[in-house]
């Protein structure tokens, strides 16, 4: 099908002009992040100014950014490590070998996603408390990682299915075990997959704000909570908050950027591909 | 239970037959067992045990603050709640909130997926920026609307009124709930977006071609063929944000704390309040079990129309 070159005009234009506006937010706060306090509340607002990265050294001096970056690096990675760990098998089980309870008990994983956080708020920070979990990583990690298991074991589901069952099944007739089949065979081939699983994963815990802010106050809290502590009245330094809202959104977005087309399998559970 | 879409569609179906008893198959399916537990155990505690516990609290009487206050409550709890304004606000306040965001993200999500399946000029770019929204941190999102962009004076909003000769408005305190939709919505917005477009392109064009070849116009294209094509996408778009969208919670958390009085707090925030500021388990536990039968109730429908649509 050929356009009329002012049809593609029009659609450049206007695609680039929707863009832009979405995107105009992300792109202020980087911007705000390289100017002074002075200079981030000027009226009319600096567009063109003389960078500084003071903001930065601010963020890492005052209240020690490095802290709650390494929290969210360190809950993140954790809870996706649990829910892979666990999903890997689980996934295997019922691609390759689905009894007449696969269907059910995938669709039942599944409506626990439907449960939401707020309904059971109650009992677990009560259990948290008595636990010593509140404000500490193993808790978070937990909570993470049963948060992602449906959606991981739907989508490593899918990917496993998508494999021919024949290689697997000349690896057993060689003798393989199912430890060796698993760890030799299935997850080299599936690695695209695997890779994206867990980088859905990653992304969902990184920017979780529920569970972080209710559970964690210093010493466990990752960047979500670091940054709603900004919110208070005295917090209010805009230049200091665009640097350490730049540095949280950064690393995720450049792993959103890569993985936009199996997230969308992820996020809808396979029923969009 | 959104899978029930894609079950049926699930690749090589036949191999899941039972095998006969004794057959090999049996046996290795016995010996996926172990494999499979381990999650199915954890996501039944997971679910099951917190479940329970806030069905049991929301039958007591008991404050954090207060251990004088013990026993069974009944339901007063119960009676409590529903006697209250503030729940059957935030109740309304919920059901607006997820109603705008849903119509906005799902109304322009479908807009922009046609836009950007059209070629053009730096697509791929344009794409990823336009998508970016939703990886942003809620906090973050939310803070940024709040200062950088809706802020009466040193916000771009404030400035670009300033610039056109009116009065500045100061959004958070005349139209709180307003301005938690704007950003919630330019959250979600991407994410519709990103679905849509998938689905969009999965279209195939030469049905297109061939209205085109019929005498349809761009419109009559778009209404008879493309949105059809989109139907099973958008009830996943609307049951998938319905689910997040009824539990909204940071963005409010960091922005109006669920205020002026109680203009923006939704059922989240108000059972947060109950809970973790008055220390009123009892109340909380009540207000959650509302939640939980809310969400149950909006993926019940949602999963039958759903189902619906796919019988065709």
């Amino acid at each position: 099908m050929r356009s009329s070159p002012l049809k593609t005009l029009l659609t450049t234009l206007l695609g680039w002009i929707v863009a832009f506006a979405l995107f105009f937010p992300i792109f202020w706060m980087v911007l705000t992040s390289f100017k002074t306090e002075l200079g981030a509340i000027s009226t009319p607002p600096e567009v063109f100014f003389r960078p500084v990265i003071t903001a930065y050294q601010e963020v890492q001096a005052r209240s020690n950014y490095l802290h709650f970056a390494l929290n969210s690096i360190l809950i993140s990675v954790g809870g996706t490590l649990v829910a892979m760990l666990l999903s890997i098998p689980a996934a295997y089980a019922m691609a390759f070998h689905p009894s007449h309870r696969t269907r059910s008990t995938l669709l039942w994983m599944l409506s626990t996603k439907m449960l939401p956080p707020v309904g059971v708020l109650v009992p677990i920070y009560l259990l948290f408390r008595t636990s010593h979990l509140l404000d500490s990583r193993i808790g978070l990690i937990g909570i993470y990682a049963l948060m992602n298991l449906p959606i991981v074991v739907w989508m490593l589901f899918t990917f496993f299915r998508e494999m021919p069952k024949d290689i697997l099944e000349a690896g057993r007739m060689d003798g393989a075990t199912t430890w060796n089949e698993v760890v030799h065979l299935l997850m080299p081939l599936t690695l695209p997959g695997m890779a994206s699983t867990a980088l859905l994963s990653l992304i969902l815990c990184w920017n979780e704000a529920f569970w972080s802010l209710n559970l964690t106050s210093s010493s466990a809290a990752p960047l979500t909570t670091f940054i709603a502590s900004f919110s208070s009245p005295e917090g209010l330094f805009f230049a200091k908050l665009s640097a350490a809202s730049t540095l949280a959104v950064a690393p995720i977005l450049v792993f959103g950027w890569i993985s936009q087309r199996q997230l969308v399998r992820g996020l809808t559970f396979g029923a969009v591909k | 239970m959104s899978a029930a879409l894609d079950v049926e569609n699930m690749p090589s179906q036949p191999h899941a037959v039972t095998p006969p008893p004794g057959s090999n198959e049996r046996r290795l399916q016995r010996r996926m067992l172990p494999l499979v537990s381990p999650s199915v155990v954890l996501l039944l505690i997971w679910s099951i045990v917190p479940l329970v516990m806030t069905l049991w609290f929301s039958f007591q009487r008991y404050n954090l603050l207060d251990p004088t206050v013990t026993g069974f409550a009944g339901i007063d709890n119960y009676d409590f709640l529903v006697t209250d304004p503030d729940f059957w606000t935030s109740l309304v306040n919920t059901l607006v909130l997820v109603g705008s965001v849903l119509a906005i993200t799902v109304v322009g999500g479908t807009l922009l997926a046609v836009l950007y399946d059209q070629p053009f000029l730096g697509k791929g770019i344009a794409r990823v920026l336009a998508i970016s929204p939703f990886f942003v941190m809620p906090t973050v999102s939310a803070l940024i609307w709040k200062n950088l962009m809706l802020h009466p004076i040193y916000g771009i909003a404030g400035i670009l009124w300033h610039a056109a000769g009116l009065q500045p408005v100061d959004w958070f305190a005349n139209y709180p709930m307003w301005s938690v939709i704007i950003i919630v919505s330019w959250e979600w917005l991407p994410f519709a977006l990103l679905i849509l477009l998938t689905a969009v392109q999965s279209l195939d064009h030469s049905q297109i071609e061939a209205a085109r070849l019929d005498g349809a116009n761009a419109i009559q294209q778009f209404f008879y063929i493309t949105l059809p094509h989109l139907g099973r996408a958008i009830s996943v778009v609307i049951m998938i944000e319905t689910i997040f969208l009824l539990s909204i919670f940071a963005e409010i958390f960091v922005t109006t704390a669920g205020g002026p009085g109680n203009a923006t707090t939704n059922l989240a925030f108000l059972i947060y309040s109950r809970a973790l500021l008055q220390f009123d388990v009892g109340g909380a536990s009540a207000g959650g079990v509302v939640a939980i039968i809310l969400a149950n109730i909006v993926a019940f429908f949602l999963v039958r129309a759903i189902g619906k649509r796919l019988d065709i």
